[in-house]
């Protein structure tokens, strides 16, 4: 009975095939794009990293592309339509955390290594067991994160395309999946970078249009947009605690998120490898500067879009419909600009998804093959060529996985996901980072200590807290093993990966090479060495 | 027994980066960085987490009035997003003066040949 209603509703709003039809149209656009992009891809760097020739304006608008998910967008207006002020915090944490990453890390890291996060990592350090923790935390992050990203595309199908049962929602994650694929088997490093920069112009210029359109309706008063979302859906929804507040363990938990959310970003290894596309440290910091103006701007759009979503819809009508909180923004679209304007909204949507799981892919494929193939088990001696074909295997084996990954946690909620991705990135990346570009006496051991321990210790706490099991909302239903009691684990494994990181290096007794500490230094900061553009 | 007599083996110049670390401009040039991106991180940092902790802990704080219906938590949040943009373009034009330009010349020095040994030809 219910299940027919959401179909009816589903199918109701909207025109499944005009959402289809404009979607259509993006993949033809981006793989004309990608195989125009794809002829000059000859070297490894030319694959890895776009031959570092995108200037600072374009990787910026790449970044954003890679970083705003469909999390970002249908998530956080919707978590602002239903919840109010709390949905707000979040995208807060999302934008200042590029701070870290303008001010520590990113022109840093461009002057230092080549491909990959590992490069900069084992810099200093006993290469093959750095390289090879690296190489798993960037796995272990990519992987999450493309979970949760195909998981989302199986949910997004039901709200927009009005497939509901479970062989169609496959197929459609399969075929979300095998575009992929063609994207970043093709286009390599440069055709991802521009399909993350069609979908971030399409992205932002479609909130840009409906937030004018519903300031517009309120007579371009912030206050009467305000009171509207208020009259509908309460005075709570203009004040926090409404999602984090109700009880002593949720508003610690949110802390717990904060800081998995600002120290995480820094630490992604899909953001950390766009700095190699640019030719300079300086390129790589306008990068940074473009993608924090842009991504700030977008988080303000999403601001409007909530409160005017939480005042034109209201949040009953939005938890009713099939996607539940995620189908705020698509039903404000259908709410402004009718079939056309929801069309476009749910093709940018999928185009989302695309971006940022071509970006997760060629990255882990990138780890895989230059960090583990040639470095660990080769020790360097394979050939370039052979590099590359390996890395191209891997996004083959990887686009699979993720296409069974997604059609096997259907249904499940693994919201989680992503959550979990920025507090591994957190604990286990960012230390390292950190205290390998700027602390002296940093060691083999310390690196180790640190990677390791911060992905275990993140994964395991989530693996026994209530997102896992013993809650009404938890993954695995009927037993209950869960003894953390928190949802976010970062309060715990982002200070321990920082103590394990110092632990480790200060019971170290064999000392690194200082020749090659003082080169990196005075290479980081000069960019002296650094790898250059390649020329066609 | 490796061949190491004089004229037997050509190879690059090899750069002494010790050297190259210990000398006054690149101290300057590490001095000036850290001086401002340590302060100033720690600085947002502690504006960010005193924020998620008053709309976490202080609601009735954050819930009064200002104007019309726009409250102090919502000032507060947007205030982080006018920090965040301000602190970019402050590290942006700050870099540009007091950065780039010795980076630039430091590097143009280590190209030319200083704290190399020349190599041998």
């Amino acid at each position: 009975m219910t299940f027919a209603a959401a179909t009816a509703e589903s199918t109701n709003v909207g025109d499944p095939l005009l959402n289809i039809a404009i979607f259509g149209g993006f993949v033809a656009i981006t793989l004309v794009v990608v195989l125009r992009a794809s002829r000059n891809n000859k070297t490894a760097a030319d694959y890895y990293a776009a031959g570092r020739s995108f200037t600072g304006p374009q990787n910026g608008t790449a970044i954003a592309g890679d970083y705003l998910s469909a999390a970002s967008f249908l998530g956080i207006c919707g978590a602002i339509a239903v919840n109010g002020y709390d949905g707000f915090l979040y995208s807060i944490g999302f934008l200042v955390a590029w701070l870290v990453a303008l001010l520590f890390v990113a022109e840093l890291m461009r002057n230092t290594g080549k491909f990959t996060m590992a490069d900069v990592l084992s810099f200093r350090l006993k290469q093959r067991p750095v390289r090879l923790a690296a190489a798993t935390t960037t796995l272990a992050v990519c992987f999450f994160y493309l979970l949760a990203q195909m998981a989302g595309a199986g949910g997004l199908v039901s709200l927009l395309l009005g497939i509901d049962d479970r062989i169609g929602q496959s197929v459609v994650v399969a075929v979300v999946g095998a575009l992929m694929i063609i994207y970043v088997l093709i286009g390599g490093m440069k055709g991802t970078t521009w399909v993350q920069i069609i979908k971030a112009a399409l992205l932002i210029a479609g909130a840009f249009i409906m937030t004018v359109w519903v300031l517009a309706i309120y007579g371009f008063n912030l206050s009467s947009l305000l009171g509207a979302a208020a009259d509908k859906g309460g005075e709570a929804v203009l004040s926090p605690g409404l999602q984090y507040g109700l009880t002593g363990l949720s508003r610690l938990d949110f802390v717990s998120l904060a800081l998995a959310l600002v120290l995480g970003t820094a630490g992604l290894p899909h953001v950390l490898m766009r700095f190699y596309t640019v030719p300079t440290a300086r390129e790589a910091r306008r990068s940074v500067v473009w993608a924090i103006w842009l991504i700030g701007v977008f988080y303000l759009f999403t601001l409007v879009l909530g409160y005017g979503a939480g005042a034109l819809i209201g949040k009953d009508t939005i938890l009713a419909a099939p996607g539940g909180v995620n189908s705020a923004a698509p039903l404000l679209a259908f709410e402004l600009g009718g079939p056309l304007l929801l069309g476009l909204i749910s093709a940018v949507a999928f185009a989302t998804i695309l971006a940022v799981v071509a970006g997760l892919t060629i990255t882990a494929a990138t780890s895989f093959a230059h960090d583990v193939y040639a470095s660990v088990v080769k020790k360097g001696k394979a050939g370039p060529g052979t590099e590359v074909r390996v890395a191209r295997i891997t996004v083959v084996v990887i686009g699979l996985l993720a296409i069974a990954g997604g059609i096997g946690v259907q249904g499940q909620n693994v919201a989680f996901l992503v959550a979990l991705a920025f507090a591994v990135a957190a604990s286990a990346n960012l230390p390292t980072i950190l205290y390998s570009l700027y602390w002296k006496r940093f060691s083999t051991r310390g690196a180790l200590w640190s990677m390791y321990g911060g992905l275990g210790s993140a994964v395991l706490l989530i693996a026994f807290s209530p997102v896992v099991s013993g809650a009404e909302t938890s993954m695995v239903q009927g037993v209950d093993f869960h003894w953390f009691p928190l949802t976010n684990p970062g309060i715990v494994s982002i200070p321990l990966g920082f103590l394990l990181g110092w632990l480790g290096t200060v019971t170290s007794r064999t000392l690194e090479n200082p020749r090659i500490a003082a080169e990196m230094e005075v290479r980081s900061l000069t960019g002296y060495g650094a790898e250059e553009a390649t020329k066609h | 027994m490796s061949n190491d007599a004089p004229g037997a083996a050509t190879r690059e110049p090899v750069t002494d980066f010790e050297q190259a670390q210990a000398s006054e401009p690149f101290q300057r040039l590490k001095r000036r960085h850290r001086s401002f991106v340590f302060p100033l991180g720690i600085a947002f940092l502690v504006w960010y987490f005193a924020y998620v902790l008053l709309a976490d802990y202080a609601h009735e704080f954050m819930s009064t009035p200002v104007i019309g219906n726009v409250n102090i938590g919502l000032i507060l949040g947007l205030g982080q997003f006018v920090t965040t943009f301000a602190i970019t373009t402050w590290y942006v034009s700050y870099s540009n003066r007091r950065l780039d330009p010795l980076a630039d010349e430091i590097r143009g020095d280590l190209a030319a040949g200083a704290h190399s040994d020349g190599g041998v030809r």
